[in-house]
């Protein structure tokens, strides 16, 4: 018997966009189902399948291109790419839920697919019901959702509430449930999608930690995750997947690198190319800010957490000799000041030589770097200000530019899943081992 | 680029030897209705039928009173306006009992086409997030109408009781009629429950055409109205054979209805295989569609 479970080969899914928009009478449905039996007919005559979305003059995006790779039984892979890289259209054709265009692909073994938590759940129907229709919908047969009931009603922890209709539930408490079930489905290849972040902190933990089981026991796993330290925790291999093609497949820590380096979007900058209309006055105005990284050229909006971020602003300087001073200040996605910074000698690291020194008109760049393993992850956003020395702010402008700090994982050897904090700095730690006990038991572990 | 895909699935699959092998690739034209894929998944279809049923009623004030509400009130109001007003003929037996009669088949069949029409759209969250059988969608929507059709049922035999109708032997064909009603239901649901994935019009189209069939149906009144020759075509309506049937099956009096069964039974047939292949051929663009 071959090891392999799952065999891709040159899968490609191409969308015809503006589908739905286009506006179609009743009489065209008419034509359409007579016509298409009729199409069907002349194609098998002439011998060749020809089908009607064959216009070759439609607008088409490819969702998936040449897609190949094989995995494994037993193995755990990571399927990465941003946002519309294909990776959902992926898992989808691997499902059966939508066929490819063109290609080929096998799973050897019993599959499952979790592309979503709590599909097919109904408000009116109680906990207890929803377990065997949710069930019986992720494929489990009567007699399996009979025997694992109750763990999965203990694992959801609604064990007071399991004969109430679902609407009743708080939002927490049908998501628990929802993964409960999820959790409980026990195929040989497992395929999910995004599945991983549900519920609170608490629950989150526990759900990674069933993922992990999951994982070691021996089953194959394709997983789509934006949670990179997941990602590096459960995954023996990841596959980048950029625009419909992989493009790169190996080692997690490698292709979370080299995914990190290709997300850089438009975002990471906010310019004004016109100073005329940029924020400020007529002392100084801003051009622009960005957040660069070393290793990577230009702004980006999505930073390594590993790495020094730096947040350039490009000002003008329009009063000959004005004495300037730039800051910044930096919050988090809730709006919640982190720190506020600025190049007064007294209060940076380095020493600025144009703080409070009188400018000559013309453009000026101010950098300041946040070191790397500081911030947590997750999104910050960056106000910018412009002042004339000692402390009168001539350009104060909020929200200027955010940006995403992204975990690749290094810090996360031994834990997962959400870190407390709004900055993760790496802090010197000493244990001493002070007296043997005699009671060393009783004092617990 | 197509070649090379046709290509491509002309491959062997390497493993094929395994029971539980899923191959993927890209189908063309007309396939096969898989009923055997449909038979392994028959516990979610019971399920789905059983979710159907258990939500119906609920939060209404009087519950499964409703299955009896709509086709005895519609009697009412028929017994009134063409029994006793328009003093349309009924073929010898009480206008209560034969308008009743009829309305049970009838309520069956437009709520199966409606709950089977509509049930892709209404499931959509489902076929977009897990694979089986689409098939069991229609499918179940047509079952969960049998329910009512139950309750309802008691009603015609306490109204039979009351006017004193005994059935003849002809009643063990009823189970027949009860199939081909379903059959009809759900002949026409699958072609619209197609459509329905792409052109949501056909939504508003169900109300209009359960109400003109209704008046194309001899529910309100006989077909003997309809001129002896011409009766085999009328059957090409598949409900004026079930409803005929029906009354012939129940209520003893009635003619037995003759070809004009055989011309509906026929035209269900063809409309149900049709619809299935129509169904399964569309399917594969259902989750990208809907």
């Amino acid at each position: 018997m071959s090891d392999v479970a799952i065999r891709v080969d040159r899968l490609s899914k191409r969308y015809r966009i503006g589908r739905a928009e286009r506006y179609k009478t009743l009489r065209d449905t008419v034509v359409e189902g007579v016509m298409a039996p009729l199409r069907a007919l002349g194609a098998a005559l002439n011998g060749h399948g020809r089908t009607p979305d064959d216009g070759e003059s439609d607008q088409h995006i490819w969702a998936l291109r040449g897609v190949s790779f094989e995995v494994r039984r037993g193995e755990v892979v990571g399927i990465i790419g941003r946002n519309g890289a294909g990776k959902s259209t992926l898992l989808k054709i691997l499902s059966r839920i939508t066929e490819p265009t063109e290609g080929y692909a096998e799973i050897l073994g019993r599959v499952g697919s979790l592309l979503e938590v709590g599909t097919g759940f109904h408000p009116e129907l109680s906990g207890r019901e929803n377990i065997f229709l949710n069930g019986a919908i992720l494929g489990m047969k009567r007699a399996e959702i009979e025997r694992t009931f109750d763990e999965i009603v203990a694992f959801a922890e609604v064990e007071k509430f399991v004969d109430t209709p679902v609407k009743h539930y708080s939002t927490g408490m049908q998501m628990r449930l929802a993964f409960a079930v999820a959790a409980h489905v026990d195929p040989e290849i497992l395929l999910i999608d995004e599945v991983l972040a549900v519920g609170d902190a608490g629950f989150q933990k526990k759900c990674l930690g069933k993922m992990g089981d999951i994982a070691r026991r021996g089953r194959t796993v394709l997983v789509v995750s934006h949670n990179m330290p997941s990602i590096v925790n459960l995954c023996q291999r990841a596959i980048l997947l950029e625009a419909g093609e992989v493009l790169r497949d190996g080692a997690p820590p490698e292709v979370i690198q080299q995914y990190l380096g290709t997300i850089r979007s438009a975002g990471g900058e906010a310019m004004w190319a016109d100073p005329s209309r940029a924020p400020g006055n007529d002392i100084a105005r801003l051009h622009a800010v960005r957040i660069l990284q070393e290793g990577c050229e230009g702004p980006i909006a999505d930073v390594d957490i590993a790495k020094d971020v730096l947040v350039q602003i490009a000002y003008w300087n329009l009063r000959e000799g004005a004495e300037l001073y730039a800051s910044i200040w930096l919050r988090d996605q809730m709006g919640t000041p982190v720190l506020a910074s600025g190049n007064a000698t007294s209060v940076s690291l380095t020493h600025d030589p144009w703080y409070g020194r009188p400018h000559p008109r013309g453009l000026f760049h101010s950098v300041c770097r946040i070191p790397g393993n500081f911030l947590n992850e997750g999104l910050y956003s960056i106000a910018a200000i412009l002042g004339t020395a000692p402390s009168t702010t001539q350009v104060l402008q909020d929200y200027v530019l955010s940006f995403h700090v992204h975990d690749t994982g290094e810090m996360r050897k031994e834990f997962f899943g959400g870190w407390l904090g709004t900055v993760r700095p790496r802090l010197a730690w000493h244990t001493e081992f002070v007296e043997p006990a005699a009671h060393a038991a009783e004092r617990g572990q | 680029m197509r070649s090379q895909g046709r290509a491509i699935a002309a491959e062997p699959p390497a493993a094929g030897a395994l029971a539980s092998t899923i191959v993927i690739r890209p189908s063309r034209g007309w396939v096969a209705l898989r009923l055997r894929e449909l038979w392994e998944y028959r516990e979610l279809f019971y399920f789905l039928a059983w979710r159907d049923i258990k939500v119906r009623y609920k939060q209404t004030a009087l519950g499964a009173a409703w299955a009896i509400i709509q086709p005895f009130f519609t009697m009412v109001v028929f017994s009134i306006f063409f029994g006793q007003l328009a003093k349309i003929p009924s073929d010898g037996l009480p206008y209560p009992v034969f308008a009743y009669c009829a309305l049970l088949p009838w309520h069956l069949f437009a709520y199966a086409l409606n709950e089977s029409a509509n049930s892709m759209v209404a499931n959509q969250q489902l076929i977009k997030k897990v694979y089986f059988p689409r098939l069991i969608v229609p499918l179940a929507g047509v079952l969960a109408g049998l329910a009512d059709f139950g309750i309802a049922f008691a009603v015609l035999l306490l109204l039979m009781l009351y006017y004193g109708i005994v059935p003849t032997v002809a009643i063990v064909t009823l189970p027949l009629f009860l199939l081909l009603a379903i059959a009809a239901a759900l002949a026409v649901g699958l072609w619209l429950s197609t459509l329905n994935v792409q052109y949501r019009d056909v939504r508003y189209v169900i109300p209009f055409l359960t109400q003109f069939w209704l008046f194309a149906t001899p529910v309100a009144y006989p077909s003997s109205l309809v001129p002896e020759p011409w009766r085999p075509l009328y059957g090409l309506n598949p409900m004026a054979g079930v409803v005929e049937g029906f009354r012939w099956a129940l209520l003893g009096k009635a003619e037995w209805p003759g070809p004009m069964i055989f011309v509906s039974a026929a035209m269900v047939a063809a409309l149900l295989v049709s619809g299935l292949f129509y169904f399964r051929r569309m399917e594969r663009t259902f989750a990208d569609v809907v």
